[in-house]
């Protein structure tokens, strides 16, 4: 089953078009790692597939639904971290996932669970999320993720900001989303360490898809 | 549904206002600056400074109502929390609403305050409570969702914090003339009959309600 479908599509920022004629096909149960270089049109690409940004022409369906008309319907259904966070600074971690969690209609009995997943429960948990560090407020953000159990995870740049250990909780948030049957596109600079995760690598250039390469893990 | 979402949004806000504690630190004390400073201009000149205090109270409330939508407005904005929001599915129209009603609240708590300022610095007396409590309530739901609504509209402009007042105050110009006649008559300042007035604005507020719940989605995407 095709978790994401693009065909010729366009998405532009301001005037400039930075996906160009995208074509992808992702089936349910991959892990695809989108690398290329700075400005490729990687974040735009999974920010496209979150039903963040419109389609300006072609054609896309993610998990099922048109990303022309049902937008909102995606959103709901895919779990995305960006390079921004989106939290709230004066609200605490826990209030800031519970909020999550009650505007998502998920069940608020899954933020703890997250929280200690992420390692954010014990001594975080009733601290405001200003107070914390990037690598803090980047778990907070994967924990934000978690409590919504996505079919689809789109991470950028999952492991930017974190510590040693905290890469190794995103690499195995990764392995078992896929173990779960979730699909999960991630972009990252560390190709090494991605790859071992990875089922399939796309490299994105100038806008376009201009490498795709199978069972790279 | 709806409602729960218009309620999650609004106690998200005010839950943010009360940590921050912004309106008291911030707001209010701008507020009753503004009061006395309008005091220490018209105070000589005693009659008219009785004839002005409902427009005095009014431009003051304009001044803060730039204050606390531009923080409504920063919540969202910072770190892309909006992102969150539209991820989460929440309907626009309740977003809109929820923002509006903490503004609201949050305003109507200055405006409590600003009335005892007057009564205190500009030795007013009130004769209709009734009209001033709902020259107020309705007013002040006219404020935030006019505000509420631009301040979604100017969210993506890198200048948004010059650019809110030149668009807000303009179209608050109803509210700001509705507001103080209806007051004028609260305090039997002026002869005027202050609950037609108050027709003018509950028109002002119903239509910037209807008008922000419909396009609200649409500057959620694409601000």
């Amino acid at each position: 089953m095709s978790i994401v479908r693009l065909h010729a599509a366009v998405a532009l920022i301001g005037r400039f078009p930075a996906l160009a004629g995208v074509d992808l096909q992702v089936s349910s149960g991959e892990v695809v790692l989108v690398q290329g270089p700075n400005g490729a049109g990687k974040s735009t690409l999974l920010r496209l597939c979150a039903g963040l940004m419109r389609l300006e022409s072609g054609s896309g369906e993610i998990l099922g639904h048109d990303l022309m008309t049902e937008r909102p319907a995606i959103r709901r259904q895919v779990g995305l971290l960006g390079h921004d966070t989106a939290l709230y600074d004066d609200l605490s971690v826990r209030e800031n996932l519970e909020f999550w969690a009650r505007a998502s209609r998920v069940d608020v009995g899954a933020v703890d669970p997250a929280m200690e997943r992420l390692g954010v429960a014990e001594r975080l948990h009733d601290i405001s999320v200003g107070q914390l560090s990037a690598g803090q407020r980047r778990r907070v953000a994967l924990a934000g993720v978690v409590v919504r159990r996505p079919q689809l995870w789109l991470l950028d740049e999952p492991h930017a900001g974190l510590d040693p250990s905290g890469r190794d909780l995103v690499d195995r948030l990764v392995i078992d989303a896929a173990a779960a049957g979730a699909t999960v596109l991630l972009s990252s600079h560390e190709v090494d360490r991605t790859l071992d995760l990875a089922t399939r690598r796309i490299t994105v250039a100038g806008g376009t898809i201009t490498g795709d390469v199978d069972d790279v893990g | 549904m709806m409602l729960a979402d218009v309620l999650l949004v609004a106690a998200k806000d005010l839950r943010i206002e009360w940590r921050s504690r912004v309106t008291v630190s911030q707001v209010l004390p701008f507020a009753l600056l503004v009061l006395v400073l309008f005091g220490f201009a018209l105070d000589a000149n005693r009659p008219v400074l009785d004839a002005a205090t409902g427009g005095l109270f009014w431009v003051a409330v304009m001044f803060v109502s730039i204050v606390a939508v531009q923080r409504s407005t920063s919540i969202e904005t910072t770190d892309g929390a909006r992102r969150a929001l539209l991820l989460a599915g929440v309907e626009p129209a309740a977003v809109f609403l929820g923002k509006a009603a903490a503004v609201a609240l949050q305003l109507l708590a200055v405006e409590v305050v600003m009335v005892g300022g007057v009564i205190v610095l500009y030795d007013a007396s009130i004769e209709s409570i009734g009209l001033l409590v709902a020259t107020c309530l309705v007013a002040t739901v006219g404020i935030a969702a006019a505000g509420t609504l631009l301040g979604a509209l100017v969210a993506g402009v890198r200048a948004r914090e010059t650019v809110l007042p030149i668009l807000l105050l303009p179209v608050l110009a109803p509210v700001l003339i509705g507001a103080t006649r209806a007051f004028d008559d609260a305090l039997g300042t002026v002869a005027v009959d202050g609950w037609a007035w108050l027709g003018l604005l509950a028109g002002f507020g119903a239509i910037n309600i209807v008008l922000g719940a419909l396009a609200y989605g649409v500057l959620l995407e694409e601000t």
